[in-house]
């Protein structure tokens, strides 16, 4: 072993991707783009700011932001990754092998869906989540502030080192769940299987730790008189979320654990010798991902209960039913794994079993949709963008459940298996569900949680962009599947086939003109926020969230509100409640701390040297985590108190605002 | 709660003082909500064991392997630790700082003993030809006996933390807390031993 090896490991020059000309202007448009980023902040003199005032805030509400950030960030590039696959697949027609070589679209593929999933879909709820719930449960803080902040940052940590891989070495080749022995040592010796493990491990312990801290949050920390049944239906969901995530990412962890063993200590877990297993991880990654599709969702169904009951101007139909329903499918998502794999061939009775119970989780989401509607039934509708995305969302998300009851049929499902259908399936469900929700959720809070509102002409510009070219893009995967076409293919034989590419090209391209769109919307409106400025409430809400100012105070109420009603909001409304104006005191809050970002910065670098064979590295980097824990827990001095007088004067300016006829009271 | 029935006029939609939540109040939960997902880990490594416990590829089983005599000088250790432990948190109850360390230093000596044996078990076993990638079942066996023991080392460092952090601050809320904390893994920990030494060796001996 020479001196280089000693200290760099594999990394060498030529692990850098010369050869490929997309990586290399990728990385020239990065660099240039992170180098005037960084000037700028430089030249603002922000660094000390965004140090002290973001990165190592304990505010839940500044950490829910900076996840949503990360989320869109991630979002941007998990979509680029999507428009390389629908060019590449509409021109490798008649002899072409289109722009993209296997080696490089293997790891698009696999890239797109890791970052959309982990990097996107996950830092978007968790961010959603951390901002609301503290909040509709008039809480000041989450229970844990610390590892709240810790939390974010490994996620954040995940994050870079998948984007270290564009540049560094190569990702995965493997699709997302990275099946062995595919995954093994033996077919994937390089770095890509490597950033796959451990940006999911260090993203994970984040992952894991946030869902005990809302779950203990949500638990411990709500309004007196805000008993169970009277929790707001987004914290509810929120909470079997987070059971979902608590009770899942650990079997993630696990399984990833002997995946590494197998290549990294040569032992035999998921070998084909030696009394290995592949299908044994086929089996333990689906015990978390299946799961890990209804932590998705469920906020989500929160935020479409929230939006409707909102925006029709009456109480959620059916609240009960609906927690019911949210219960239900937590549990049942832990009884239908095996449906992703029935070609497994564990026989009728087993694929049965797993058929059936797929078949039955529509019942409790179906008596959700009903609910909606039946909000929306005799009241006041109001078309606003939060409401569109959620009309938007029942139509699609219905076809993508049916789809879904379809493949759960096991016979159907040997044939659709691995084929576009699947694709377009999930898709559908995860777009029209997660995405829209989402994109429901950020017209619905941005104001709550910056003050202004978001501009309508572009939002509707998105609104239509996106449920267009979502339909073009994945109608055409729909008939292709049914016609048996499978998934991740790079190249094609059958010359009537591309027009069906191109069509869903097309698609594509129209929901980057959406997402084009919504950048679009955040800029204008954070440019023209002086007229779309709001106070409070300004869609008449029915949550306590609605009753502090918008954006909130660092302690979020200056008097912890009392609640009676489900609704506790739309209840202190209706009998008149006053907001009190003198008596202020002192707050007990959490303070902010810089161990967070250190801790997960030494372990995204402890990532970093396993996958590159830097084994002094990670060794070192090792010790500094442990070492660097045991130093924080000798701060015994974690809280202050806000002085009553600058309560006082935070209160006393909004009574000026409301006082002077603010945007809205 | 009375108050969610109160007629109409009597509502008080704030609460006047601030209420004081004390600190470290969801510690406990919390905790306990982490050593639950811990304990799916090892679930995970046992359901593993289960599966692939079988495959021997050619080399040696437990029966060949296990030497039951030893395990039972570890599972004492390790009984005897909890115990310990017991102990020291009853001292803490009694706000007797010395007892407590005490009890603490017994508690590490005994963990630190059953690291050894295991330390000794497992070079042995590789000494043997019986390394974790001789066979899945060993595979299987070296990591759920494994991951325990390191569970059990890293318990270690803490009970020395935490001894230390007593020392210098005594018995105090937060210290009391952490100790409570630590009870609750080490006393875990042993639950999923008894769990080992019951389907690994005993039943692995019997199979």
């Amino acid at each position: 072993m020479t001196t280089a090896q000693m200290i760099f490991g594999r990394l060498t020059w030529d692990s850098f991707p010369w050869h490929e000309p997309i990586v290399v202007a990728t990385f020239c448009a990065v660099v240039l783009g992170g180098a005037a980023l960084v000037a700028a902040l430089t030249y603002f003199k922000l660094w000390g700011y965004l140090w002290k005032e973001w990165f190592t805030s304990v505010d839940h509400k500044k950490i829910g932001i900076m996840y949503m950030v990360l989320g869109l960030i991630m979002f941007l590039r998990g979509f680029a990754d999507a428009v390389m696959m629908r060019l590449q697949q509409a021109m490798a027609f008649n002899g072409s092998e289109g722009y993209l070589n296997a080696h490089h679209y293997d790891q698009i593929f696999t890239a797109h869906g890791v970052i959309m999933i982990f990097f996107v879909a996950m830092p978007f709820i968790t961010g959603l989540m951390n901002y609301i719930v503290p909040l509709q449960i008039g809480a000041r803080d989450v229970s844990f502030p610390f590892l709240n902040n810790f939390s974010f940052w490994m996620t954040t940590g995940g994050a870079v080192l998948v984007m270290c891989s564009l540049f560094l070495g190569e990702f995965a080749q493997t699709g997302w769940l990275a099946y062995p022995p595919l995954s093994g040592i033996d077919y994937s010796p390089a770095t890509g299987v490597d950033y796959y493990i451990w940006a999911l491990q260090v993203a994970g312990v984040g992952t894991t730790l946030s869902g005990i801290n809302l779950i203990a949050t949500i638990v411990k920390m709500r309004a007196p008189g805000m008993s169970l049944m009277k929790m707001p239906v987004f914290t509810w969901t929120s909470l079997c979320a987070n059971v979902l995530i608590v009770a899942s990412f650990p079997i993630l962890t696990a399984t990833l654990v002997l995946l590494s063993l197998d290549r990294y200590a040569g032992t035999n877990f998921f070998t084909n010798d030696f009394g290995g297993n592949p299908m044994m991880y086929v089996n333990l990654i689906w015990i978390w991902g299946h799961p890990e599709v209804y932590i998705l969702i469920l906020p989500l169904f929160g935020v479409f209960s929230e939006v409707t009951s909102t925006f029709s101007g009456k109480r959620l139909f059916g609240y009960t039913s609906m927690v019911y329903a949210t219960c239900t499918i937590m549990v049942l998502s832990y009884l239908v794994w095996l449906h992703h794999f029935f070609t497994m061939g564990s026989g009728a009775s087993v694929n049965s079993f797993f058929g059936i119970t797929t078949m039955i989780i529509s019942i409790p989401t179906g008596a959700k949709l009903f609910n909606w509607l039946f909000t929306m039934y005799r009241g006041r509708v109001r078309f606003e963008l939060p409401m569109m995305w959620t009309v938007a969302f029942m139509l699609t998300f219905t076809v993508g459940g049916m789809t879904g009851v379809l493949l759960a049929v096991p016979p159907a499902d040997f044939v659709l298996h691995n084929s576009l259908f699947l694709i377009a399936h999930f898709h559908n469900v995860i777009i029209g569900g997660v995405l829209f929700g989402l994109f429901a959720a950020i017209n619905y809070w941005w104001p709550k949680a910056f003050g202004f509102k978001l501009n309508q002409f572009w939002g509707h510009v998105s609104f239509w962009c996106w449920n267009i070219g979502f339909w073009l893009a994945f109608t055409p995967l729909y008939i292709m599947g049914l016609m048996g076409v499978t998934r991740r293919m790079r190249v094609f034989d059958d010359p009537s086939l591309q027009i069906w590419f191109v069509i869903a090209a097309i698609g594509a391209a129209i929901v980057a003109a959406g997402i084009g769109a919504m950048l679009v919307q955040f800029a204008v409106s954070i440019w023209k926020r002086d007229e779309l400025k709001v106070e409070g409430d300004p869609w008449d809400g029915r949550t306590l969230e609605w009753a502090t100012s918008s954006p909130p105070p660092d302690y979020n109420f200056a008097f912890t509100p009392v609640v009676y009603d489900a609704d506790s909001w739309a209840d202190m409304k209706k009998n008149g409640y006053q907001r009190p104006l003198t008596g202020y005191q002192p707050i007990h809050m959490p303070s902010r701390t810089g161990s967070g970002v250190i801790l997960a910065a030494l372990a995204t670098l402890c990532g970093f040297a396993l996958i590159w064979y830097m084994w002094w590295l990670a060794g070192l980097s090792f010790l500094g985590i442990v070492g660097f824990a045991i130093f924080h827990s000798f701060n015994y001095k974690r809280d202050f108190y806000i002085p009553a007088d600058v309560v006082t004067r935070t209160e006393e300016a909004r009574t000026r605002i409301l006082a002077a006829g603010g945007p809205m009271a | 709660m009375s108050s969610t029935t109160a007629p109409l006029e009597t509502r008080t939609y704030h609460l006047p003082e601030e209420p004081h939540l004390h600190e470290g109040h969801s510690t406990m939960l919390g905790f306990w909500m982490y050593l639950m997902s811990d304990c799916l880990i090892f679930a995970i490594l046992f359901a593993t064991y289960a599966v692939l416990g079988g495959n021997f590829a050619g080399g040696p089983g437990p029966k060949d392997l296990f030497d039951l005599n030893l395990i039972a000088l570890n599972t004492a250790m390790l009984l005897f630790s909890s115990i310990t432990y017991g102990f020291a948190m009853l001292a803490m109850e009694k706000n007797r700082v010395s007892a407590t360390q005490g009890w603490l230093f017994v508690t590490l000596l005994f963990g630190g003993a059953f690291l050894c044996i295991e330390l000794y078990e497992f070079a042995h076993l590789i000494h043997e030809g019986a390394g974790p990638w001789r066979s899945a079942f060993l595979s299987a066996f070296f990591t759920l006996v494994g991951t325990h023991g390191l569970h059990v080392t890293f318990g270690s460092i803490w009970l020395v933390t935490l001894m230390v952090q007593v020392a210098k601050k005594g018995l105090i809320p937060a210290n009391k807390r952490r100790l409570m904390c630590l009870s609750l893994f080490w006393h875990f920990l042993d639950v999923i031993w008894i769990g080992v030494f019951t389907f690994v060796y005993l039943m692995g001996v019997l199979r």
